[in-house]
């Protein structure tokens, strides 16, 4: 799933299930491999003002089950791969199986829990597997060792965090992402693709080049929205044209 | 790490050093002779232990049954959240963190983190929704002038819920350099644990004082509960003894009016803030809005042990409405002379109603849990 891929993050139904599936379309075609689908949630703790926005904006019209109308749609146009990211809550309220059922029969092809460490997932990582829904769980820079053996065993692929703190656009990429990246690609077996304050083609470029296997970008594209709305669509394929330009760049 | 199937530690990898470091300081501290006498001599020489547990003799003969107070409204700040953040504060200088973060609803842990932290030598920020900012600008103040630095929070529903949010936000860039002084029995492990523990005191307390006194333990013992503190650290040293412990959430205007704060009662499992508990939430799992006339009460959660000693049966929760605790607040302050914090009203209002059923002679022990100087505002403009 995960080979110099751009990962692109939207907000499922932000500003509306239709709109979500056409954004998804189009980072699609103009270079995105791999599409993660964020789940707007009420206290989303990992996440910076920009992703907070886009969660309380959508939640005043929003249902869950409206993440697996959006994958239905997109797969009738798109096979690319996508990714589930999510608060455990909704998925715990649902109930673990019949959210996952439903995910996976919708087109879905993997999970990440942000709060849901892999010592809480047991259960959760069991159901998966029975369904065959691949997970995806978070490392951290201050991650052990011992502990990136366990996530590298239960991801397909690892989502390294590349600094302390929440989602959101940052200037640089910490210095802590590239011996966080340098670490664990010494240890992981799977790719590992990093995420958190990766905003520009530039940032992309330099993290290919340390080795990263993937890139994820979020805050970038739903600042656009968060201005634009549903006209954001050309300045969405001309991000994901730029920012593919710093993976393309360094082949 | 667990209480039953509650509790838990639901949180971003990236705090799972940090909660690793503070679990292994604690029970390092915990034991150790040193910290024990400094904790013990701050606790007495600082905040005023031990507190009085009071007769209450007007409420008694009113009553037909025996009521005592735990006086925990006497203590330096005014309520029994300085037994926690002298507690953990001292914990955070021993662990060699500089700075302080809390989240605050109504303003009272974040002053009485704000204490420890100046008696300390520790930075503080205190997160506080805008909303409670707005309303408690008093408090604010007292934050400042104890030399604090209060950031309002905007985000979400702007209350206590969004303050922790913020302050968990800010633990995962700090946490290097910074402790989260969690200020209820609430949170990922180990902080249940960690706040109930430093919360006991009231209970151990209490218990020498009631055999003291009256040479038996008492009939039932009745706490208020937001996320829970008070309550669990006088029921905990209770919790194998024959007496009824009785847990009491806002029932704010009704619990059938949906606006209310009781998530034992009207709630549903779900997992918030690095806990499995029980928690307000509509049928996808988003969090509600919550009320009480009590701004300590008004959290859409409470702590997992609680949800544990609930199914379990070990413990009973009941809930009183703002209307039940205003009276009770009146009450109070005319028979015995002391006002509570609106919160502890809630305990009150419940020992007087189960009072009624009660024999003669029976022993009520109510922990109150704070003074009510703080709450002149809102009861003005209630009883105008």
């Amino acid at each position: 799933m995960i080979d110099k891929s751009l990962v692109v993050f939207f907000t499922a139904s932000y500003p509306s299930p239709e709109k979500t599936v056409e954004f998804m379309l189009t980072a699609s075609e103009a270079g995105a491999d791999v599409i993660e689908l964020g789940i707007p949630f009420s206290d989303p703790v990992a996440d910076g003002k920009t992703i907070q926005e886009s969660y309380v904006r959508t939640l005043k019209n929003f249902r869950v089950k409206q993440v697996f109308d959006i994958m239905k749609a997109f797969r009738e146009e798109s096979d690319k791969p996508v990714v589930i990211m999510s608060y455990f809550n909704p998925i715990y309220r649902m109930g673990v199986r019949d959210f996952v059922e439903r995910a996976y029969s919708s087109g879905v092809d993997a999970m990440l829990v942000v709060d849901l460490p892999y010592d809480e997932a047991e259960e959760y990582a069991d159901i998966c597997s029975s369904i065959g829904m691949d997970t995806v769980f978070l490392a951290a820079p201050n991650t052990s060792e011992e502990r990136l053996r366990a996530i590298d065993e239960l991801s397909t692929f690892i989502y390294l965090v590349s600094t302390y703190g929440v989602t959101g656009e940052r200037k640089e990429i910490s210095p802590l992402a590239f011996e966080a990246l340098k670490r664990a690609k010494n240890i992981c077996k799977k790719p590992v693709a990093v995420g958190f304050g990766v905003s520009k083609a530039d940032h992309v470029r330099q993290l290919i080049d340390a080795g990263a296997d993937g890139v994820v970008v979020g805050s970038a594209f739903i600042r656009i929205i968060n201005e634009k709305g549903g006209s954001a669509v050309e300045d969405i394929r001309k991000l994901t044209l730029n920012l593919k330009s710093g993976i393309l760049g360094s082949y | 790490m667990r209480f039953g199937e509650f509790g838990g530690r639901y949180v971003p990898e990236v705090l799972i050093p940090p909660l690793e470091e503070l679990e292994r300081a604690y029970n390092d501290l915990k034991e150790d002779e040193k910290f024990r006498r400094e904790l013990d001599y701050y606790l007495r020489n600082y905040a005023g232990r031990p507190t009085p547990l009071y007769f209450a003799e007007n409420m008694s003969r009113e009553l037909g049954v025996k009521i005592y107070l735990k006086r925990e409204d006497l203590l330096h700040g005014g309520a029994h959240k300085i037994n926690n953040t002298l507690g953990q504060a001292l914990l955070a200088k021993y662990m060699g963190k500089r700075r302080i973060i809390a989240e605050t609803g109504a303003g009272q842990h974040g002053v009485a983190t704000a204490m420890a932290a100046s008696l300390f030598g520790l930075e503080a920020e205190i997160y506080m929704g805008a909303e409670d900012y707005d309303r408690q600008k008093m408090n604010v103040f007292r934050m400042r002038l104890l030399g604090a630095k209060v950031t309002a929070v905007e985000s979400g529903s702007r209350t206590l819920k969004d303050a922790i949010n913020e302050a968990l936000r800010d633990w995962v860039e700090s946490f290097e350099y910074t402790h989260y002084l969690i200020g209820s029995v609430v949170g990922p492990h180990p902080f249940p644990t960690i706040v109930r523990d430093f919360q006991s005191v009231i209970g151990a307390e209490t218990k020498r004082q009631i055999l003291e006194m009256e040479e038996t333990l008492p009939d039932a013992i009745v706490a208020c509960v937001g996320g829970g503190s008070n309550a669990m650290g006088i029921f905990y040293p209770f919790l194998n003894d024959k007496v009824e412990l009785i847990g009491v959430e806002a029932a704010g205007r009704g619990i059938e009016t949906g606006k209310h704060s009781a998530s034992l009662l009207a709630g549903s499992k779900g997992v918030l803030h690095g806990m499995l508990s029980y928690f307000l939430q509509d049928e996808d799992g988003m969090m509600l809005d919550t009320h009480s006339i009590a701004a300590g009460l008004d959290y859409p959660g409470v702590g997992p042990e609680h949800a544990f000693l609930k199914d379990s049966g070990k413990c009973r929760y009941v809930a009183v409405n703002d209307e039940e605790a205003l009276k009770a607040f009146a009450l109070l302050s005319k028979k015995e002379g002391i006002i509570p914090a609106l919160e502890s009203a809630h305990a009150v209002a419940y020992a007087v109603r189960m009072a009624e059923e009660m024999d003669k002679d029976s022993i009520i022990i109510v922990n109150l849990s704070g003074r009510g100087d703080k709450d002149m505002g809102i009861v003005m403009e209630m009883m105008a």
